[in-house]
């Protein structure tokens, strides 16, 4: 009995080891100095912390002609704030209604707006970069913040009408009998009681928008208002650009989220299942 | 009477913004799209002359597309068997009353957080197997100096590997989500179950074996269903590590369908890969939101 329990720890172990390989070499490298990094000591923990790749990948060096990701950072931050408001706020209107005042063909029209999430956004891109030109959106910071509003609906509903079903039906049908109409209850009883859906929903749509990369890619063209992960894999695949610069852009890039993910991963956790329909 | 009235009224406009756009911006866009890929479109230029399918034939007549097919089929293979086993694997070890399982779990989950351009910029440099001159790096080197040389490779730089690389990184990165659904199912199953068995002397393997793995069909099916259509689609990934590969050796449809359309203007050829890409996504998508959506209500 007790060797099987060694051996469950022991596999258990090699795994975390294999998830927590990458990020070692991040953290270690990107706090390496100048002189320590080379690819041959990659396994090696630093000598001396030093944050000098961390400066240079947030402020660029001019005399190399590289730029550095902290505008990029910025417009990250500008679009997924927006944007994650937006999407969870129309996601929680849409939710009540489909969890309390269906209506005949609403289960249909729900899962019409649900197969949405799904779809390889390949296929809406040409148009959409038209749409964008003709609304004289394209290329900026609101034509990004309006896509991702658009394409977050479906998961937004999701999650809220299955936050929203929980609900009993019996305390609105109370409250209409005392007179309260569709605006109040969305009002007095069910936003009161929406925090724990709007922290899946938003936690959600910040860690995917902050993390997307297609629709940055296709309707930022201009540096100056790309997101991070776009001028991420821009810095990434020049060939100048030392490997402990790229290892601390990648861990600009993936600290927010990181962030999230310690101190809320329970609500993380909870939008991933919702993601896979497990939970419906 | 009136009052119902004006709230089904006041139903319609909540939802009505979300139906507009999502009509417009995903509906509306795909009809666009198929329509675009029966077109002559082929320039900066637009062209709507109508060519019927010349554009799908031409497709799957095109070695990149046929390299790209056979890729991302071994790329889905891999990664779902991979993903699935790995998850299952550790959900089960993890439901074993262990000490720290929050940690071990976290640790599982968290490549999920972080965006795949993270994943593929750093998968670069760890499966980078080095040249002649420098010696081996990255993976290689730690293999190497752990006595497990005769594991070295030259990963996504060697041509008959490939996508195959790629597998590695996406699998870092996702068979944690199937951790967490296999573990969410098995913690739904009732305790009582597995301990009736144990009293009537079920072995441990004998009980996952005939009563955990089977109740854990529909769990698998989601796994299964949300995994390849992940992969199907997979881009940002193949990007950020390795780009179209020597010979396309990497190369998967929506990376052929960004270049012909976005650096060659092929709209129209564009338009007919990501048509096709829809499709075979809705082929499994569409019979599971039925029954998910069915089965739960």
């Amino acid at each position: 009995m007790r060797l099987s329990k060694f051996f469950l720890y022991l596999v258990l172990i090699v795994f975390a080891i294999f998830y927590l390989l990458p990020i070692y070499v991040i953290l270690t490298t990107s706090l390496k100095s100048f002189s320590e990094v080379s690819l041959r000591s990659m396994w090696k923990l630093p000598k001396s912390i030093s944050l000098d790749s961390f400066i240079i990948a947030w402020k660029g060096n001019p005399s190399k002609g590289l730029k550095g990701l902290s505008q990029n950072f910025m417009n990250s931050i500008y679009l997924v704030i927006p944007a994650t408001i937006i999407s969870s706020f129309l996601g929680s209107m849409n939710g009540y209604v489909f969890a309390k005042w269906k209506f005949r063909y609403s289960d249909t029209l729900f899962s019409i707006i649900i197969f949405g999430m799904f779809i390889p956004y390949q296929s809406v891109l040409i148009p959409m970069v038209q749409v964008l030109q003709k609304l004289r959106l394209y290329g900026s910071i609101p034509g990004l913040v309006f896509v991702h509003c658009v394409y977050g609906i479906p998961i937004a509903t999701l999650i809220f009408r299955n936050y929203y079903a929980s609900i009993p039906t019996e305390i609105l049908e109370a409250a209409r009998i005392d007179g309260a109409g569709f605006l109040s209850i969305y009002n007095r009883m069910i936003l009161p009681v929406s925090m724990p859906g709007f922290a899946v929903v938003m936690i959600w749509q910040f860690t995917s928008i902050w993390n997307d990369f297609l629709f940055g890619l296709i309707v930022a063209q201009k540096p100056s208002i790309q997101p991070i992960t776009v001028a991420l894999n821009n810095l990434a695949g020049s060939y100048f650009v030392e490997w402990n610069i790229q290892m601390a852009g990648a861990l600009l890039t993936a600290i927010p989220p990181l962030i999230i993910y310690i101190f809320l991963g329970r609500y993380f956790m909870r939008g991933l299942l919702a993601g896979s329909l497990a939970g419906t | 009477m009136r009052k119902i009235k004006e709230e089904r009224i006041l139903s319609f406009l909540f939802i009505a913004p979300s139906i507009v756009l999502i009509s417009v911006f995903v509906y509306g866009f795909i009809i666009w799209t198929g329509w675009i890929s029966l077109t002559n479109w082929r320039d900066v230029f637009p062209d709507f002359s109508f060519v019927g399918l010349r554009n799908y034939i031409d497709l799957f007549q095109n070695l990149r597309f046929q390299i790209d097919f056979k890729n991302i089929m071994v790329f889905t293979v891999l990664f779902l068997l991979s993903s699935i086993f790995i998850g299952l694997l550790l959900a089960i070890l993890l439901d074993r009353k262990i000490r720290y399982e929050n940690i071990f779990r976290s640790i599982y989950l968290f490549p999920m957080a972080i965006s795949f351009i993270v994943t593929g910029v750093v998968w670069r440099w760890l499966l980078n197997p080095g040249t002649e001159a420098s010696g081996s790096l990255g993976i290689n080197m730690l293999l190497e100096q752990i006595g497990l040389g005769f594991l070295k490779s030259k990963w996504y730089t060697d041509p008959s590997i490939g996508i195959k690389a790629v597998v590695i990184a996406a699998v870092w990165q996702m068979s944690g989500y199937v951790m967490a659904m296999y573990l969410a199912g098995i913690r739904s199953i009732p305790g009582e179950l597995s301990e009736a068995a144990q009293v009537d002397g079920a072995s441990i393997w004998q009980i996952y074996r005939y009563i955990i793995l089977p109740l854990l069909r529909p769990v698998t099916l989601g796994a299964v269903i949300i995994l390849t259509h992940i992969s199907l689609k997979i881009f940002d990934l193949v990007v950020a590590m390795t780009g179209a590969g020597i010979g396309f050796s990497c190369d998967v449809p929506a990376l052929f369908m960004y270049d012909t359309t976005f650096r060659g203007n092929f709209f129209a050829q564009g338009a007919a890969i990501a048509t096709i890409l829809l499709i075979s996504i809705a082929i499994i998508i569409v019979p599971y939101l039925r029954y998910s959506l069915k089965s739960g209500g």
